[in-house]
């Protein structure tokens, strides 16, 4: 296996009053690896993937981010260990144009001087240099995505955590997004949290199935795709 | 609006300040001096709470706390220490420190916005309530008695460090403007800063500005307690230019005020409520001249003018209007298209032909 253990939850819960949406659920992320989470609306991945990023603090379990337990860390404390965190619904800054979005991000661990090349070479690498004064709520959802990622990779993350990267995207930026994906790997570990089982396809390395707030299986998107009890999850509960 | 454009704008205020700084006394008589000084005053609380609302997006009901606190604590630190020299320093500390504390436990305790400004109104109002009960002669912080609602009478500043040189009302008109041009122009670097623009993202999306990395609740308890220390600035030179201070400086009239000037102003620009409140200041003195038209009734009838025709503000109408007369150019330019521009400005021309 690929090197040390970067994530890692143990007995992770979260429920909400009676409602078990996350169930002590254990999962490893080792260094420079691409983890796809994929399940069915209500799994519990976007549940989950709050819990890793301080936006939930979760029932039972831990959170472990590089030996440090992270369940009572902010979000911003989260970020500050080097997480680069993009949400399912983008959130930017929406009056601001797109380079003064970029350069918050990169500012926020970098020197003035470094942040401004930083913003220059994201800019490039998500394509939105000829836009780059562009008010951010004026451009369109695929760019609003773009812009995002940019936020996130500008301030150089050792782990990226990605919700629904490439919903509502055209064919086209879908491809240029799972491009920009395995490239943000060369220098990070990933988790992806995916609905579009093609753009999966495109980027996975290793799958991991939520269910009903559990992981059903772990494993490499072939072995997933042909599983009968994914089938049967993803295309309802039919009797044979 | 561009950085360049900006500069310009910003080079003409500073020459306006300072001409009015220098030319003003020697021109006006001396009750509109001291009517000044108050008027500035006044500007410069409208600029805490632009600085705090039209920037940070905290929308602060209660702006007149810490312009009260600031007031009450000159007064006070004033008559224990025999001079003002220190008692500006404290007072100033102290209106920020309060809001601080007050903003620790807002920020920290996560309070939704529309509680934030139920609260920051509270508190002004308790306050003024507290203040006016204390009209005994059992009520007194050192040798500074508090004097319930007839207030206390302000020492007027001296010049630092010798108390016995005390400033001519001229001289505080000077002090005053030079102030509101320094707490101005402090505002603008403040909000060209990386602080300023990690407030104004915070405005944007806060949960974004969490997750870029950025502690929130820490960025807004201190840029709320700089609009606090300014607050308490814009006290003392009120305190001096009326002479006296007393518990009306925390009324609701004033709390609302203050927001009436930055809406009529503008929020997101800093000259915006400096000018709605100066306008609106001398507004209000040349009807109270008159009886006919009760005061209260045209301020609410521009507060709902402005609310829904001109919901930006002046400034920034203006700024729009402007951009939109300067046609298409300005707009590209702005935009850094610079490849298009001659393609549409042909565009333009066949239009008008």
């Amino acid at each position: 296996m690929k090197g040390e253990i970067v994530v890692e939850t143990r007995g992770l819960s979260m429920h909400f009053g009676g409602v078990v949406a996350v169930d002590q659920v254990d999962f490893n992320l080792r260094e420079n690896e691409l983890r796809c989470l994929i399940g069915p609306n209500g799994a519990g991945k976007s549940t989950f993937f709050k819990c890793l990023t301080g936006q939930l603090k979760p029932t039972f379990g831990d959170v472990v981010i590089r030996d440090l337990n992270v369940n009572r860390a902010h979000s911003h404390e989260i970020a500050g260990l080097g997480v680069g965190i993009k949400t399912q619904v983008p959130n930017v800054f929406e009056g601001l144009s797109v380079q003064e979005n970029i350069w918050l991000a990169a500012r926020r661990f970098h020197p003035a001087a470094r942040a401004r090349s930083l913003v220059e070479e994201t800019l490039d690498r998500v394509r939105l240099t000829d836009i780059r004064r562009e008010v951010v709520n004026e451009l369109s959802h695929g760019q609003r995505q773009w812009v995002e990622l940019g936020m996130v990779i500008s301030a150089e993350p050792w782990l990226v955590l990605l919700d629904e990267p490439a919903a509502g995207m055209t064919h086209d930026e879908v491809l240029l997004t799972a491009e920009l994906i395995r490239e943000i790997n060369k220098t990070a570990s990933l988790i992806v949290v995916e609905h579009d089982m093609q753009f999966i396809r495109m980027i996975a390395d290793k799958v991991t199935v939520f269910h009903r707030g559990a992981i059903l299986i772990e494993d490499t998107m072939d072995v997933v795709a042909a599983d009968p009890t994914v089938r049967e999850v993803y295309l309802g509960h039919r009797k044979k | 609006m561009n950085r360049a454009r900006e500069n310009s704008w910003l080079i003409l205020i500073g020459i306006v300040g300072a001409i009015f700084l220098i030319g003003a006394p020697q021109v006006l008589e001396l009750f509109t001096i001291i009517n000044l000084t108050t008027a500035i005053a006044m500007a410069l609380l409208a600029l805490s709470l632009g600085l705090v609302w039209g920037f940070g997006g905290i929308l602060c009901f209660g702006q007149s706390t810490f312009f009260g606190i600031g007031a009450y604590a000159y007064v006070v630190a004033a008559i224990n220490f025999g001079g003002t020299s220190w008692a500006v320093v404290v007072a100033i500390l102290v209106a920020a420190a309060f809001a601080a504390v007050l903003g620790y436990f807002m920020f920290y305790g996560r309070v939704s916005d529309v509680y934030l400004g139920v609260i920051t109104l509270t508190v002004s109002l308790i306050f003024y309530n507290l203040m006016r009960r204390t009209s005994g002669p059992e009520y007194k912080i050192g040798d500074a008695l508090l004097g319930g609602f007839n207030g206390i009478n302000a020492p007027p500043l001296n010049v630092p460090g010798n108390a016995s040189w005390i400033l001519f009302p001229e001289d505080v008109f000077y002090v005053a403007m030079a102030a509101l041009i320094i707490g101005y122009f402090g505002c603008v670097w403040l909000v060209r800063s990386h602080f300023g623009r990690v407030a104004v993202a915070i405005r944007e999306n806060e949960l974004r500005a969490e997750l870029v990395g950025y502690d929130v609740r820490l960025q807004k308890l201190l840029l709320f307690a700089v609009g606090g220390g300014i607050a308490g600035t814009a006290g003392v030179l009120f305190a001096n230019g009326v002479g006296r201070v007393t518990p009306d400086v925390f009324n609701l009239y004033n709390a609302a005020l203050i927001i009436i000037w930055v809406i009529v102003g503008g929020r997101g620009t800093l000259i915006g409520p400096v000018l709605g409140a100066f306008g609106l200041f001398y507004l209000i003195s040349s009807l109270g001249q008159q009886t006919s038209i009760n005061n209260n009734l045209v301020l609410g009838v521009i507060l709902v003018v402005f609310v829904l025709l001109v919901p930006k503000g002046i400034v920034p109408t203006v700024i729009d209007l402007w951009d939109r007369k300067r046609g298409r150019r300005g707009q590209f330019r702005r935009h850094g298209r610079r490849q298009r521009r001659r393609g549409s400005r042909t565009a333009e021309t066949r239009h008008e032909g």
